[in-house]
C-alpha cells in the first residue's frame, strides 16, 4: 500500500533513528533530528520505535491516505487537520482511505514527525532508512519528497491492527503523550551544555560570553547545523587545528567568532575548535530552532546529562507500557 | 594520551598532537589502537573512528550503564575499559598491523585537471614533473569526512602544496583528484569544493553496491599512478 504526497512543502523527507557504525567512511548518523519525538510518534501508532516516518519542515504539507491506518505526529506547534478534525500533537488518529492530512506553517518551531502505522517501507541503505540528502542515498530515492510522490507503506503489524480496532468508534485518541515530549519548540530556548574538547583554547571572558550571552539563530539553519549570531567568541591562539570527530550538539567556532551548533546531518569530522556540546536530552529543542529564535546556554555536568537521559528513557519505557494497555 | 568527552555520548582519545610531524610509525600505532578497541567489543560502544592522531569512541550511555557503569561516573568507567583494552593488546606480542594499499589510476589531462596549469605554475614546475611528484609518494588516509568516502591524504610533496581556491566551485565532478593545502584527495561524489583539481579517476570512490561502499578508510595507504585518456575511458566502462 502507499500514501500520496500531495504537497511536500519547503522540505519533507523519510527518516528513522539514524545510520550508525559508518563514521569511518565519512557517513554520519543523520536520521530524525529529534529522534526522541520520532520514537514517541511511532509508539503512538503501535509501530516499532525504529520505524521510518516523515519529517516535515515548516509545514505547507498535504498527504492522502489510501487505506486504514493510525497516524500521530510530534514536534513544533503546527496546525494539523484531517477534514473537520483538528489533530493535536501526541494524539493518535484513525485515518481511512481518501482522508487527507493538511498542515499549515507552524506558529513556533519548524519540524514535525508524522508516523503512520506500518511505517514508510523504503529499502535499508547502510542499515537505515534515513535520507542522506547531501550524498543522495537512503530514504525515498535518496532525495527529499516531491509533490506527487507515492510512498510505500509497510504492512500493519498485529498490535497496530488491534489498536485500529479500538479506534473505529472514536477516531481521535483522548489520551496523548506528555506535553514536554511532543512540543519542544520555544522562541527563547535555554540549552544545557558541557565543556568542549577545546574549551581551554578560549579565554575566560569568551567562556563567560558563551554562558551569559544571547545568541540569535541566523537564516543559515538546516539539517546540518545552526549558525548563531551573538557575542564574538575569540580564540586565544589562531593556529590551525587538525580535524577531529564532531557530533550532533557540538558547538564549533570558526575564525569569524560566530558559533555553529551542529545538527543531525553534520559532517563526521571538523577542523574548528569545539567550545562546548549541547547535551543529548536538549537536542530536540535544537531540532526546532528557526531564524530569529533567541538562544541562551547554561553549563551542566556530563553526569547530570547522563542522569537526565537515563531518566527520560525510564519515563519513555513507562509510557510505552501504559500505551500497550490502552491500545490492545 | 588524553581522554576528552565529546558531549555526553562520545569520547575523544588524543594519542598525539600533530601527526604531520610524527613518524609514519605513529599511523601504525593509531591503527593498532583502533583494532584493539574493535576487538575488545566494549559494551555500549556503538561506533569508532579515527582522524589524524585521534580516535573517537561513540557510546550509548544507557547501554554502558546496563554493562555496569555508575551513572554518576560513566566517563571514568568507560575510560578505564578503553585503557584496559589498549594495554591488553600492547602487552601481547604485537603482530605487525597490515594496512591496506589502494592503487588509484588517475588521468592527469587538462580536460579533467581544471587547475593543473595553476598548480604547476605556482610550483614552477612542468606538468610532467607535477605528475611525477604526485604519483611518487605512498600517502596515508588521515581521516575520512567532508562527504561520504572523501579521504584526506597525508604525505603530499611540499612542492605541490597549494592553498584552496578563493572561490570554491559549486560542483566538482565525482572522481576529481585535487590538492588542498598540504593534503590531497579524491572527490567521491559530485559536490561543492575548494580544492585544486589536477586530474580524474574512473574508480568509484563511493559505491553503495559495494561493501564497504567507500574505497578508502582511515589508515589505508594510497598510491596514484598516471594513465592515458584511452585507459581512463576503458576503465570507466
Amino acid at each position: 500500500m502507499i500514501t500520496q504526497i500531495l504537497r511536500a512543502g519547503p522540505l519533507a523527507s523519510v527518516q528513522d533513528p539514524g545510520r550508525f557504525g559508518h563514521r569511518r567512511i565519512g557517513v554520519g548518523s543523520g536520521g530524525a533530528l529529534d529522534p526522541f519525538a520520532a520514537r514517541v510518534a511511532n509508539l503512538l501508532v503501535s509501530n516499532d520505535v525504529t520505524a521510518a516516518l516523515i519529517e516535515v519542515t515548516l509545514g505547507n504539507f498535504r498527504i492522502r491516505f489510501t487505506d486504514e491506518r493510525v497516524i500521530a505526529w510530534c514536534g513544533g506547534a503546527f496546525p494539523v487537520q484531517i477534514g473537520q478534525d483538528k489533530i493535536s500533537a501526541g494524539h493518535a488518529f484513525l485515518v481511512r482511505a481518501g482522508d487527507e492530512l493538511v498542515t499549515g506553517a507552524p506558529q513556533i518551531g519548524c519540524r514535525m514527525w508524522l508516523a503512520i502505522s506500518g511505517g514508510i517501507d523504503v529499502p535499508f541503505v547502510l542499515g537505515s532508512r534515513s535520507t542522506d540528502m547531501r550524498a543522495a542515498f537512503g530514504g525515498f530515492n535518496g532525495r527529499a519528497l516531491h509533490d506527487g510522490d507515492d510512498l510505500p507503506l509497510g504492512e500493519v503489524t498485529a498490535p497496530a491492527r488491534a489498536h485500529m480496532k479500538t479506534m473505529r468508534e472514536k477516531r481521535l485518541s483522548s489520551w496523548s503523550a506528555p506535553r514536554e515530549w511532543i512540543s519542544t519548540a520555544t522562541r527563547y530556548p535555554k540549552l544545557r551544555l558541557t565543556r568542549g574538547a577545546d574549551w581551554d583554547r578560549f579565554n575566560t571572558s569568551t567562556q563567560e560570553a558563551l554562558m551569559s550571552g544571547k545568541f540569535t539563530v541566523t537564516p543559515e539553519v538546516d539539517r546540518m547545523g545552526v549558525r548563531l549570531d551573538g557575542p564574538e567568541l575569540k580564540r586565544i591562539e589562531a593556529s590551525d587545528l587538525l580535524s577531529e570527530a564532531v557530533v550532533p550538539g557540538t558547538i564549533q567556532v570558526p575564525p569569524s567568532g560566530k558559533p555553529i551548533l551542529l545538527s543531525g546531518d553534520c559532517q563526521t569530522i571538523g577542523g574548528y575548535p569545539k567550545i562546548a556540546h549541547v547535551i543529548t536530552v536538549d537536542l530536540p529543542i535544537v531540532a526546532q530552532l528557526r531564524t530569529g529564535d533567541e538562544v541562551r546556554f547554561q553549563e551542566t555536568s556530563i553526569s547530570e546529562a547522563h542522569s537526565l537521559l537515563l531518566q527520560r528513557e525510564r519515563d519513555l519505557d513507562r509510557f510505552r507500557i501504559g500505551l500497550d494497555l490502552k491500545t490492545s | 594520551m588524553e581522554f576528552i568527552p565529546l558531549g555526553d555520548s562520545a569520547l575523544l582519545i588524543r594519542l598525539g598532537d600533530d601527526l604531520e610531524k610524527l613518524a609514519p610509525r605513529s599511523f601504525e600505532n593509531i591503527l593498532g589502537a583502533l583494532q584493539r578497541l574493535e576487538a575488545a567489543q566494549i559494551s555500549g560502544v556503538v561506533d569508532l573512528t579515527l582522524s589524524y592522531a585521534t580516535i573517537a569512541v561513540f557510546f550509548d550511555p544507557g547501554r554502558v550503564v546496563e554493562a555496569g557503569a555508575p551513572v554518576g561516573n560513566l566517563v571514568d568507567w568507560l575510560t578505564a575499559k578503553i585503557q584496559g583494552a589498549l594495554q591488553k593488546g600492547s602487552k601481547r606480542k604485537q603482530k605487525k598491523i597490515e594496512s591496506r594499499l589502494v592503487e588509484i589510476p588517475v588521468c592527469y589531462e587538462q580536460e579533467f585537471g581544471l587547475d593543473l596549469d595553476e598548480v604547476a605554475q605556482r610550483a614552477a614546475i612542468s606538468i610532467k614533473e607535477l605528475i611525477q611528484l604526485h604519483t611518487a609518494p605512498e600517502y596515508r588516509v588521515a581521516c575520512v569526512g567532508f562527504t561520504p568516502g572523501f579521504g584526506f591524504l597525508s604525505g603530499l610533496d611540499q612542492k605541490l602544496a597549494t592553498p584552496r581556491r578563493e572561490a570554491p566551485r559549486t560542483a566538482v565532478p565525482a572522481g576529481s583528484v585535487a590538492i588542498g593545502g598540504i593534503q590531497t584527495g579524491v572527490y567521491p561524489i559530485r559536490s561543492p569544493g575548494g580544492w585544486n583539481v589536477i586530474g580524474r579517476t574512473a574508480l568509484r570512490m563511493f559505491d553503495l553496491q559495494r561493501d564497504p561502499p567507500a574505497l578508502l578508510s582511515a589508515g589505508d595507504r594510497v598510491r596514484f599512478h598516471s594513465i592515458t585518456r584511452a585507459e581512463f575511458d576503458s576503465l570507466g566502462k
